[in-house]
C-alpha cells in the first residue's frame, strides 16, 4: 500500500490544508458534524499530523472520516488557517483509492453516491436532476415536489425552464458533444476508473451478502448504525 | 448586534465587481428548485437593467457537488471548471458570474490551488487541450449573482414598487440572511463582507427597506452536507442543523429569511416542513412557516413581478402571510395554474403546516 502518510501528501487538499495545527480544537467547537456524530475533527488533523501510518490506516477503514458535510465552518476560525475539511477529502479520496472505504457502513455509501451523482452528469450533463430526483425516496421534499413531479414538464414550462430542449436555460438539453468532453475528461482524470473500481468493490460485497444489486443499493440507502450518533 | 463594529469588519472585505459583461453559468440545484429564479436574475439585469449577461448552451454542470460528495477526484472537478473557463473566453468574455454558491467556493479553491502549484495548472490545461481542444484561460473576475444583485441593489431599490416594510405598523420586515457556506469561509476576501458577517444579503435587505435579524446560529450550516443528505440514512445531520437554526432565530420573531446559496432554501423550506408534520412545531405565526426565498425572489417581489411567476408557488412554506404584511396582490386561484392558465391540479395540503 505505500507510506499512507507519503500518499495523503501527494494531494493538494492536504498541502493546501494542513500547517501545523496547535490542537485548540476550534475546530471541532464549531463543527456541524461533530454535535450530530461521534466525530471530532481536531484528533483526525492530529493524527494526520504525527504521520502515523497505523492510525492513519484506521482512519481510512473508519466510519469517521465519512461524518463530515464539507460545510468548510472549520476553515473560518483556525486560527493557523488549517482546513479540516480538505484533509478530510484527501482521507476519503485514499480511502478510495486504497479500497479501504469498503470496511465501514459510511464507507460503503460511495456506491451508491457514485452512481446516482456520474449518471447525472454522465448521461445529461448536471450534478443533480429532477428525472432522478423521485418524491418516494424524497418525502421531505415535501407534497409540493409531489404535484410537481407528476406535472414536471407543465411546471418547468410555466417557471420559465427549458427542460430538455434545445439552447440556452434551466435544465436545457446539454448537446452530446459536450456530453462527450466530459466523460473524455472522467477518461484522462481518472474519475473512470475510480468508478469501476468502486463498482466492482460494490458488487462484489452484493454478491458476498447474496443480495441482487437493487437489493444492496437499498441497503445501503437505508442502514444506519445506531454508534454513530451523539444522542 | 453592534451595527458599527459590523460596519468596521465589513469595510475590510471589499471585492471589486464590474459593472457589466459577464459570462453566466447556471446552478444545477437552483436549476432544479428555483428555475424562475435564474429567470428572474436575467430578466432584472439583462431588460430591466440593460446589462450584457450572456450565457451558452454548452456549458455543463461544475461537478461541484458530485466532488463534495467525494464521488470524482480534485483534478476531474478542476478540469471540467477549466472547461467552463474556457468557453467563458470563447465567447470573448472575462468576468464570469456562477449562479451556485458551491461552485463559486469551489471556482475560488480552484484558482487558489492553481495559483499556488503551478505545475498543477499546467497539467489541467493540457488535460483541457487532450479532452475538448480548448484555450486554457482564467477569468479576470469571478463573482456570484449574488455580488451582481448587490452591487445593483440601489438601481433595484429605484425601480421597486414595494419596501419590506410592514404595510400596517409601518415598521420594517424583521429579515434573516443565510450565507451559504462556501461563498466565503473558505476565502473570506471573495466574499461581499467576509465570512463572520458577509453584508452581500444584508445590503440588500437595507437598501430594501428590510430590518436585520442577528440571533446566535446566524452563521451555522443549514446542514445540507452533500452526502449527508443524498443518503437517506444520513438525512438526520441535514435536518438536525436546520432545527438547530430555527431553535436559534425563533425567539427574534423573524418574517422572512433571504438566501443566497441554490440548496439552503431548499432546506430551510423543506425541513421546516418536516418538522411541522413530524413533531407539530411550526415557527411562524399561527401555524405558518417562516417563509424563505431566493435573493432573486425578494428582488423580483420588491421590483413587482407576479409572486406566482417568481415560482413561489414551489415553495412548501406558504409566502401569502408575508404577501399580506407588505400588501403585494396575489390570486389564490391562478397559484397552481400552468402556462396559458392549464389547470394542472393542486398539491396536497399539508397536515399540520398551513
Amino acid at each position: 500500500m505505500g507510506k499512507l502518510y507519503d500518499r495523503l501528501m501527494k494531494d493538494y487538499r492536504l498541502r493546501e490544508g494542513l500547517n501545523a495545527c496547535i490542537n485548540c480544537g476550534t475546530c471541532t467547537a464549531i463543527c456541524p458534524a461533530a454535535e450530530f456524530y461521534r466525530y471530532d475533527p481536531r484528533r483526525i488533523v492530529d493524527i494526520v499530523q504525527h504521520q502515523d501510518d497505523a492510525q492513519i490506516e484506521e482512519l481510512l477503514k473508519s466510519d469517521t472520516i465519512w461524518y463530515c458535510g464539507e460545510c468548510l465552518s472549520c476553515t473560518t476560525r483556525c486560527p493557523r488557517k488549517n482546513a479540516a475539511g480538505l484533509i478530510i477529502m484527501a482521507l476519503r479520496s485514499l480511502s478510495i483509492q486504497t479500497g479501504l472505504f469498503m470496511e465501514s457502513e459510511k464507507g460503503r455509501q460511495m456506491y451508491l453516491l457514485c452512481k446516482d451523482l456520474n449518471s447525472n452528469i454522465l448521461n445529461y450533463g448536471y450534478c443533480v436532476y429532477p428525472r432522478s430526483f423521485k418524491y418516494k425516496e424524497h418525502l421531505e421534499a415535501g407534497v409540493v415536489w409531489e404535484w410537481w413531479e407528476k406535472n414536471l414538464e407543465d411546471v418547468y414550462e410555466r417557471l420559465g425552464a427549458n427542460l430538455e430542449k434545445e439552447g440556452p436555460g434551466a435544465l436545457r438539453g446539454i448537446p452530446q458533444k459536450d456530453l462527450d468532453e466530459i466523460k473524455r475528461i472522467y477518461d484522462i482524470t481518472g474519475a473512470t476508473e475510480m468508478l469501476e473500481n468502486v463498482k466492482k468493490a460494490g458488487l462484489k460485497k452484493a454478491e458476498e451478502l447474496g443480495m441482487t444489486e437493487e437489493e444492496y443499493c437499498q441497503k445501503l440507502y437505508t442502514e444506519c448504525s445506531p454508534k454513530h450518533f451523539n444522542h | 448586534m453592534i451595527y458599527e463594529g459590523k460596519k468596521k469588519i465589513w469595510a475590510e472585505y471589499q471585492k471589486e465587481i464590474p459593472e457589466d459583461h459577464y459570462f453566466y453559468v447556471r446552478s444545477c440545484i437552483r436549476q432544479s428548485f428555483f428555475p424562475a429564479s435564474e429567470a428572474t436574475f436575467l430578466d432584472i439585469t439583462r431588460n430591466k437593467l440593460g446589462k450584457d449577461i450572456f450565457e451558452t448552451e454548452h456549458h455543463t454542470t461544475c461537478g461541484g457537488i458530485a466532488y463534495h460528495s467525494d464521488a470524482i477526484p480534485q483534478e476531474t472537478a478542476m478540469t471540467i471548471i477549466a472547461r467552463q473557463f474556457a468557453l467563458m473566453k470563447k465567447y470573448g468574455y472575462e468576468n464570469y458570474v456562477c449562479s451556485c454558491i458551491t461552485s463559486f467556493g469551489l471556482y475560488c479553491e480552484t484558482l487558489e490551488t492553481w495559483r499556488e502549484f503551478p505545475e498543477l495548472q499546467q497539467k489541467i490545461a493540457e488535460n483541457l487541450w487532450k479532452t475538448c481542444h480548448l484555450e486554457f484561460a482564467k477569468p479576470k473576475f469571478l463573482v456570484h449573482a449574488s455580488d451582481l444583485i448587490f452591487k445593483y441593489r440601489m438601481q433595484i431599490a429605484a425601480k421597486s414598487k414595494y419596501k419590506l416594510v410592514n404595510k400596517n405598523t409601518g415598521e420594517p420586515l424583521r429579515v434573516v440572511e443565510h450565507i451559504g457556506c462556501h461563498y466565503s469561509k473558505m476565502f473570506p476576501s471573495k466574499g461581499v463582507g467576509g465570512a463572520e458577517y458577509p453584508y452581500v444579503l444584508v445590503g440588500m435587505i437595507e437598501a430594501w427597506g428590510g430590518q436585520i435579524v442577528d440571533y446566535p446560529e446566524r452563521r451555522h450550516c443549514c446542514g445540507f452536507g452533500f452526502r449527508q443528505y443524498f443518503i437517506k440514512s444520513n438525512r438526520g445531520y441535514s435536518l438536525a442543523n436546520t432545527h438547530k437554526k430555527f431553535e436559534s432565530m425563533e425567539p427574534f420573531k423573524p418574517d422572512m429569511i433571504i438566501t443566497n446559496c441554490p440548496g439552503c432554501p431548499y432546506f430551510l423550506d423543506r425541513w421546516q416542513y418536516v418538522i411541522a408534520e413530524t413533531e407539530g412545531k411550526t415557527y411562524g405565526q399561527d401555524g405558518h412557516g417562516i417563509p424563505v426565498f431566493t435573493y432573486e425572489e425578494v428582488a423580483g417581489l420588491v421590483m413587482g413581478y407576479d409572486p406566482w411567476d417568481l415560482g413561489l408557488q414551489t415553495h412548501q412554506v406558504s409566502v401569502e402571510p408575508l404577501l399580506d404584511k407588505i400588501g403585494i396582490p396575489y390570486d389564490p386561484a391562478k397559484k397552481y395554474l400552468g402556462k396559458n392558465g392549464k389547470n394542472l391540479g393542486q398539491p396536497e395540503k399539508p397536515h399540520c403546516l398551513k
